[in-house]
């Protein structure tokens, strides 16, 4: 690459880096230094004391655990559903396949928007909302994972199927001990993209947790960040959004293959 | 034990019947449901009253309506073209092996496992005149603050830098995936047509990137036309609902002011809308390729 160019990376990742730089210094900052002045971020003395806050009592905690409930969950429930689900899809014949394929598809095309005020009333309803099941349902309703594991199914040889089924498996035992593993790259690569995908989603725990102990932690620091004026300043604030993003950036840099690809493949679908 | 057999074929459904009951109750019934309700004066609690089209009508001369589309579509023009080209200024940047690229290639990429909270509590204080990182840096430098969150003028600005900021990550890997598709025969023939560093740009790679292009430009328009936390978590809408796109004024409609019908109205003509500019896109980009 030629001098130019680095230098024009150079400050395009300057620009992007400083947001998160100054979001990490606010927050070892403490609160009363940064209410005269929050240029003192620039310069010494750090402290943790923000994070000890943080990790003593503060409701953070609890929903730290309820967004590790309700991704895992989701991601739990993905993962049954559209390995069985695109299992038959791929290589089973049973009545209107190819109609009810094309249904599913179909769902590619429906946006949040245009059915998350009737999940709400449906859910009002069944009494569902402040529940854990709640928050989880209306994540494993996505087309995506079905079309990504059917796809995933076909291109694993048919051969198999017949080798098995000649020593008497059951077509159950064929899926559950045959095949299945075969597809654990893309259990991986889907079961990440959904995590991801569950513990950033905002709108619809915006609206169906409206109890503060239901909180996930995406709305939990919209609650935080909404009462920002009232509360106990700055560099908490930032602290809690450091550590709110540190269990997804872990998980971004372990699965970071994954991630990449999942992203790039939901987008090709 | 034959394939087409008539217990097979009910194993078959048995396999895929618990995804597609819920999908049928999830996302089914709730997209018909939604129809249903833009056609009636109804509110959060339940009540409701046939009104036939009057939501519809009543969309056509609201003017909070209209400045809430001018928004979303200002919105959409302010990022999709700025965020396309710098994602496919980055990946041709970073279209190496080196380990510095691939460095590079995570810090642009990390933004976007952010969930929409954090992002705006990062701008927040970014862009806010009484504590931020701008203003800090202007009054080093002996300038009045700017007030990027409460100015009319610049508050839509503000939320398209820190949607851009936010999203470049996915359009850049997919301009990078793009980029490996290329063959490298292309490259050697053009290069022994001395062809110069911009020709072969122009008539080698951006040609052979014009799917990916077509992409990640739907992508997006149907991402932002749709954008929302931003909006309600940096700016509230404001002021005076200056930056309020259309999703922030249907969550307002039917949660602040429980005009549930009102609401699936507006819900159903941005859904028509991203469907049509959607394939709009689609279609005129396949016309010129087949031309």
């Amino acid at each position: 690459m030629s001098l130019g160019a680095w230098i024009g990376v150079g400050i395009g990742a300057a620009i992007m880096a400083a947001p998160l730089l100054w979001t990490l210094l606010l927050s070892l900052k403490a609160n009363a230094e940064l209410m005269r002045d929050s240029g003192a971020a620039f310069s010494a003395p750090y402290t943790l004391e923000n994070y000890r806050s943080i990790l003593q009592g503060s409701s953070l905690v609890q929903w730290l655990l309820n967004s590790v409930i309700v991704s895992g969950g989701t991601t739990l429930g993905v993962l049954t559903l559209c390995s069985l689900a695109g299992y038959a899809f791929a290589r089973l014949e049973f009545p209107f396949r190819r109609t009810l394929f094309a249904f599913v598809l179909l769902g590619l095309a429906i946006p949040e928007q245009a059915v998350i005020l009737p999940q709400h009333q449906l859910f009002a309803q069944l009494g569902l909302h402040n529940s854990y099941p709640g928050l989880i349902l209306p994540g494993l309703v996505g087309p995506f994972g079905v079309f990504f594991m059917t796809q995933y199914f076909k291109a694993i040889p048919k051969e198999l199927d017949e080798a098995a089924m000649l020593d008497g498996a059951s077509r159950f035992t064929l899926f559950w001990k045959v095949l299945l593993p075969l597809t654990l790259p893309a259990q991986a690569t889907l079961g990440v993209f959904t995590f991801l995908a569950s513990w950033n989603s905002y709108w619809w725990p915006l609206i169906s947790a409206t109890r503060s102990e239901m909180f996930t932690l995406t709305v939990g620091l919209a609650s935080a960040q909404m009462n920002y004026a009232q509360t106990s300043g700055l560099g908490f604030l930032m602290a809690q959004a450091v550590f709110a993003s540190l269990p997804i950036l872990i998980v971004y840099i372990i699965f970071q293959k994954q991630i990449v690809r999942a992203m790039a493949g939901a987008s090709v679908r | 034990m034959s394939i087409g057999g008539r217990r097979a074929q009910l194993e078959g459904l048995a396999f895929v019947a618990p995804f597609l009951l819920l999908y049928a109750v999830i996302l089914i019934y709730p997209l018909v449901a939604g129809v249903v309700i833009s056609f009636h004066r109804a509110d959060l609690f339940g009540a409701r009253t046939f009104v036939g089209l009057e939501n519809y009508g009543r969309l056509i001369g609201d003017p909070v309506f209209h400045q809430a589309l001018i928004n979303t579509f200002k919105l959409t023009i302010l990022i999709v073209p700025p965020l396309t080209a710098i994602t496919l200024v980055l990946a041709l940047a970073l279209n190496k092996r080196s380990r510095s690229a691939a460095f590079f290639r995570g810090l642009f990429f990390s933004s976007s496992v952010l969930s929409v909270t954090i992002v705006t509590l990062i701008w927040r204080f970014i862009l806010t005149p009484d504590a931020g990182l701008v203003a800090e840096v202007l009054e080093a430098v002996g300038r009045e603050p700017i007030p990027f969150l409460s100015d009319p003028d610049l508050t839509i600005p503000a939320l398209a830098v820190t949607t851009v900021w936010w999203s470049l990550g996915l359009p850049m890997m997919l301009f990078l995936a793009g980029l490996q598709q290329i063959p490298e025969e292309i490259y050697e023939a053009a290069a022994l047509d001395r062809a110069g560093r911009w020709t072969t740009f122009w008539r080698v790679t951006l040609p052979s990137l014009r799917r990916t292009m077509l992409l990640v430009i739907m992508l997006q328009t149907a991402a932002q036309l749709q954008l929302f936390g931003q909006a309600q978590l940096l700016t509230a809408g404001g002021p005076s609902g200056a930056s309020r796109p259309v999703v922030l004024l249907i969550y307002e409609m039917s949660f602040a002011r429980w005009e549930l019908g009102y609401a699936t109205a507006a819900a159903e003509v941005l859904f028509m809308l991203v469907l049509t500019v959607t394939l709009i896109q689609y279609m005129t980009a396949s016309r010129r390729w087949e031309g």
